[in-house]
């Protein structure tokens, strides 16, 4: 019970800190980069359900994203729908596209299901650069409104900053529920042994099937909010090098954790904002970091974060109860 | 309850299972035992979906289950541990044993994410169940511990508690004693008994042939992919052919 | 007649990509029958390769052939750390945690490459010329001749050192059963050591002569590493043979789809191939099947 209260309270502490960060940064052109930073988040934690819940590689999950930005900003800019509404249809499309793929895609294991999806976002990145009259091909589609609620309109830093990070605790809280559930445990299950978890019952192959789509759809809403918030989209953001990107993010915040899908995604987004020094070596940096972190940190920075926290959390109540004892 | 009808297997050319036919009684506890190398392993693999059968079907009371793939298995009641205990390292001994509770639970993925009032009511239902079973193996003391960092006899109890959670009507397994001490093995006994007074019919393959004399109601004799013999403890010791079976063998 | 030498160039220019496929693939197919990995690094080998001789060529002004010898050796050494210093110090490594580290060794040596040689496309002059030869009405340009000359050379090469010598039998014990090959002393380290060193090697030089026709820069390894996987998945892990006649078909595929259908979708009908295979025939179309891939 003590560690269910714990959660809820880290959760509104973040959530607090959250909407009490552009208090800070009024102004400042790092607001647009926290921007990001919680789109990306959104991104990270999508993968992170299939990578470091249920263990399924994805190298194509960039594709899911630019799907949701292109039908957004496709649509938006020739009809005069709802964006809100194409929103929805676009996280609709998305899911259904990947429940498609899903069943002969997650069949595969290990390599294997790492060189489809790979294979699957490049062929979605050639069909964004290559469907000109649609996409605009490789110059971009530009002209793409931003979202509006009656007289609010979604256009500048503030504004898109408390809209993405709404959008990004939701997705925050949801997946914290979900992992904490019965599917969330079946789908560490699968990954820890799926042939155990198949004996117990888990339909391992419909499940990984589901939060394949639960995280296409995911990725897919950011790239609406992408869209909107950037009213400029290219298919140079949504191809092979951003799914890798994503890959790291979430190994180096940390596989399996929510918190640490936000850590990766802030430390990915904000790095080259400090390093502009170091613009060419942020490849060589993420390169570094996926096999130091595989080899010597398996957790990601979030499972180092929580062993300092534990071990000064020990070390206080040893202080106290030295001192009780004095 | 459980009725094997002719199962033969043949990987690539080599026959592993030959026309092996028999039954098993509701609320038994029988044992299948044989050399090394005389199919048990692989029997136990078929009846519990992980290998297809070449031929031959597998009934459960009156229904077919032939090549039900395992998970729809455990629905109907059947389920099993591995030899080598196969746990959820990653996960918390309680977490492992409500994964048990799969079956016995629905909700999906939007009531899980968004908190309906029935899931709430199922997950601590999932949770009390759990910590029943934890209490009936005695391992409630360890129910926080990463079940990766186990020692291996408790991760074997682990195992059973976990099967056991899926409230199953037969559970099979696979050389439950091997790799336990005489201690834990004296104890495990005790736990197959208490398994099957509660109703539920027990199936093991194991070499401690003084455990399978001690607890089976009934044994089959595996040879060389062959039924040797079939019968009580005391009809086994008996039976030329099997004496001489293990005597060849050692 | 002017379209049956259109069809015979389109061919012709098939064949030649499709045997650097090949090669690529064998690089894929012998690390992976050595350890079960798909070495997602597999393709910067094959830039490295043509990197390097270009560097040699244009700014050393090496020969030719000393540059090309400098070239496999350094890939081959960069392919040799990366086991001693990536792979060999994870022992039971889940599939998950190699393929993080192998794509995190190829965007690594991708990025020490953009550093060291920016990102402009470098032209490497062809072995023998430019003068193209006449064939029955099509051309073929020297580089032509001399992508086929090596590639059948190697494949040669290869088969006589898997199935003659003692290192490559002992190779392929391992890859059968690894540790009933350690049990009869054969050491297992050094067999993956080897593997990582042969195949780096063979798609360097994949890598190099295929330079005088495509151009390399940093980033070909991608896509030539991805087509070389597509190869070797349509032949089959297993087989040899299989990953040549695989590569051979892609490239003619290629080829033939750019030319006939739409250039511009050129590069997604060897991953539409891909996944149709690993959707339909796994085990590829000359291999043999396997129970589970587990």
């Amino acid at each position: 019970m003590t560690g269910k209260k714990r959660q809820i309270l880290i959760f509104l502490f973040f959530a607090a800190a959250v909407l009490l960060v552009p208090l800070f940064f009024k102004g400042n052109y790092l607001l647009n980069v926290f921007v990001f930073v919680g789109i990306n988040t959104i991104l990270a934690i999508g993968l992170n359900l299939l990578l470091g819940y249920a263990g399924q590689i994805s190298l194509g999950h960039a594709a899911f994203f630019g799907l949701g930005a292109y039908i957004s900003g496709i649509i938006t800019t020739r009809f005069p729908l709802d964006p809100w509404l194409v929103i929805v249809l676009a996280a609709v499309c998305a899911g259904a596209l990947a429940f498609v793929i899903g069943f002969p895609i997650l069949k595969l294991k290990g390599h294997y299901l790492a060189m489809a999806t790979l294979g699957f976002g490049i062929i979605m990145y050639i069909i964004f650069n290559e469907t000109v009259g649609l996409t605009g091909g490789p110059s971009g589609l530009s002209g793409i409104p931003n979202l509006h609620i009656g007289s609010l309109i979604f256009d500048n830093d503030l504004n898109n900053y408390y809209l993405v990070w709404l959008f990004t605790l939701v997705v925050m809280l949801l997946s914290i529920n979900l992992s904490q559930s019965r599917i969330g445990r079946a789908l560490r299950a699968i990954n820890d042994s799926e042939m155990a978890a198949r004996v117990m019952g888990v339909n391992a192959r419909i499940l990984k099937v589901q939060i394949f789509t639960v995280s296409a759809v995911i990725s897919a809403i950011a790239g609406s909010l992408y869209a909107h918030i950037m009213t400029f989209i290219s298919p140079a953001s949504f191809g092979f090098n951003f799914s890798i990107e994503l890959l790291t993010m979430v190994v180096i915040g940390g596989l399996g954790s929510i918190y640490g899908s936000f850590l990766g995604a802030a430390i990915l987004t904000m790095l080259p904002e400090f390093l502009r020094v170091f613009q060419d070596f942020d490849i060589i940096i993420y390169g570094l970091m996926l096999i130091l972190m595989t080899m010597f940190m398996p957790g990601g920075l979030i499972s180092g974060i929580q062993k300092i926290a534990e071990f000064t959390a020990a070390k206080i109540k040893g202080m106290t109860s030295n001192n009780a004892q004095t | 309850m459980l009725k094997l009808n002719g199962i033969t297997k043949i990987f690539g050319g080599l026959t592993a299972l030959e026309d092996v036919s028999f039954s098993v009684a509701d609320g038994s506890i029988t044992g299948v035992i044989g050399p090394n190398g005389a199919g048990k392993t692989t029997l136990f693999n078929i009846i519990t979906g992980l290998y297809a059968q070449t031929a031959g079907e597998v009934y459960l009371g009156e229904k077919n289950i032939s090549l039900f793939p395992p998970e729809a298995l455990a629905g109907l009641g059947l389920v099993r541990t591995f030899q080598n205990v196969e746990l959820f390292g990653q996960m918390t001994v309680l977490e492992n044993v409500m994964v048990g509770l799969h079956t016995r639970s629905k909700s999906g993925i939007f009531s899980s994410a968004f908190k309906l009032p029935g899931q709430i009511k199922e997950e601590k239902y999932i949770k009390e169940k759990s910590l029943q079973w934890l209490e009936f193996t005695g391992l409630t003391d360890l129910a926080d511990i990463q079940a990766g960092n186990l020692p291996f006899g408790k991760g074997r109890l682990l195992e059973i508690s976990r099967a056991l959670a899926v409230e199953p009507r037969a559970i099979l397994m696979d050389e439950p004693a091997a790799g336990l001490n005489s201690r834990e093995t004296a104890e495990l006994a005790l736990l197959i008994r208490r398994i099957r007074e509660s109703g539920i019919t027990v199936i093991l393959v194991e070499h401690d042939m003084e455990l399978v004399m001690d607890i089976c109601d009934s044994i089959i004799v595996l040879n060389l992919g062959k039924k040797l013999a079939e019968g009580t403890p005391r009809e086994i010791q008996e039976n030329p052919a099997v004496i001489s079976a293990y005597l060849g063998e050692g | 007649m002017d379209s049956s030498r259109q069809l015979f160039q389109y061919i012709l220019s098939g064949l030649s990509n499709g045997a650097i496929y090949a090669l690529i693939g064998f690089g894929f197919a012998i690390i992976y029958n050595s350890t079960g990995i798909i070495n997602f690094a597999q393709g910067e080998f094959v830039m490295l390769g043509g990197m390097l001789t270009v560097f040699f060529l244009t700014v050393l002004h090496l020969p030719l052939i000393p540059a090309i010898v400098l070239a496999i050796l350094i890939s081959t050494i960069v392919g040799i750390s990366f086991e001693r210093l990536a792979i060999r110090p994870l022992k039971n490594a889940k599939p998950l945690s190699l393929i993080i580290i192998t794509i995190g060794a190829s965007i690594f040596i991708r990025g020490a490459a953009m550093l060291i040689w920016g990102k402009d496309t470098h032209a490497m002059p062809a072995f023998s010329g430019n003068d193209p030869l006449y064939l029955a009405g099509a051309t073929i340009l020297p580089q032509h001749l001399w992508i086929f000359a090596v590639t059948i050379l190697i494949i040669i090469a290869s088969r006589i050192f898997f199935n003659y010598s003692i290192i490559g039998k002992a190779m392929r014990a391992c890859s059968y059963n690894s540790q009933a090959a350690s049990l009869v002393g054969i050491n297992v380290k050094n067999m993956v050591l080897l593997s990582f060193a042969i195949s780096s090697a063979i798609g360097s030089m994949a890598g190099i002569i295929i330079a005088p026709l495509t151009m390399t820069s940093y980033d070909v390894g991608i896509m030539l590493g991805l087509k070389g996987f597509c190869a070797v998945i349509i032949g089959g892990m297993s087989s040899g043979l299989g990953t040549v006649l695989g590569g051979l078909l892609l490239g003619l595929l290629e080829s033939l789809g750019a030319g006939f259908i739409s250039a511009s979708y050129k590069d997604a009908i060897a991953f539409i191939i891909l996944l149709l295979i690993l959707f339909v025939r796994p085990e590829g179309l000359f291999g043999k099947k396997e129970s589970e891939r587990f």
